[in-house]
């Protein structure tokens, strides 16, 4: 019911929310969603964020500092592969979020990934993925050249 | 209703054919009911690892209202065989 009240009040008040989006290197990104006062219309929203970029993630915290091991192990997988320009969405600052994303991809858990709009999974997945070199060749995919293959031709 | 590691194993086995499930109550290291598991099915042969791991989701839909924290491994018998050998 509370939770009612203050979506109600925040619509009154801006019709907009803002997004903090970190990158690896410091720099902070700030990104736009229009709240709208339906659960549907919050899944819509949901589906624009994670098709607006190629790499993007819900985790608690900010790359810069997560506040979770999960989450952390999410943002320094991405980091040893190279990959810094991607959205990362910190749950913790809006309950909204957090709890519709686990809606939005029938899942569970916070952090979850997501690769060109689609679901790939949380911090387990990613590490296999990681730890198999799945992930180097789905970043390929996306067209993301892994830090890892470079220094892979650098110790040869 | 607290979850009981016993629980999650015979739900595993009965619905998802599980023939090895290791279940560690990983709470103490963290803040609220955190469990890691891993499950051995061969159900899970040919399945995408989100695929399995949803499979898993299902089955402890229940449970998972209740859990924070959840770790999952799985893995084909196979697979399990040649992780047991390293």
């Amino acid at each position: 019911m509370n939770s009612i009240v203050r979506t109600t009040a925040r619509c009154l008040r801006s019709g907009a929310w803002q997004y903090r989006t970190a990158q690896t290197n410091g720099d902070l990104l700030t990104g736009r969603a229009r709240l709208m006062c339906s659960s549907s219309a919050a899944q819509k929203t949901l589906e624009e964020m994670v098709k607006k970029d190629k790499v993007v993630v819900f985790i608690k915290g900010t790359p810069a500092q997560p506040m979770c091991g999960f989450s952390n192990a999410v943002v320094q997988i991405l980091r040893m592969h190279g990959v810094d320009s991607y959205a990362a969405y910190n749950v913790l600052d809006d309950q909204d979020i957090r709890q519709g994303i686990k809606t939005f991809s029938n899942w569970p858990t916070i952090p979850q990934v997501f690769f060109n709009g689609e679901f790939v999974g949380g911090c387990d997945i990613l590490l296999q993925m990681h730890q198999s070199g799945d992930l180097v060749e789905e970043l390929q995919k996306l067209g993301i050249r892994s830090a890892l293959l470079d220094q892979e031709k650098e110790s040869k | 209703m607290s979850v009981n590691p016993d629980l999650l194993r015979e739900k595993l086995t009965a619905e998802i054919g599980a023939i090895h499930v290791d279940v560690e109550d990983t709470s103490p290291n963290r803040c609220a009911a955190s469990f890691k598991v891993l499950v051995v099915s061969p159900q899970f042969e040919g399945k995408p690892l989100l695929q399995r791991h949803r499979m898993v989701n299902n089955c402890l839909a229940e449970e998972l209202k209740e859990i924070h924290a959840f770790e999952q491994k799985t893995l084909t018998p196979e697979q399990w065989e040649k992780q047991k050998a390293q």
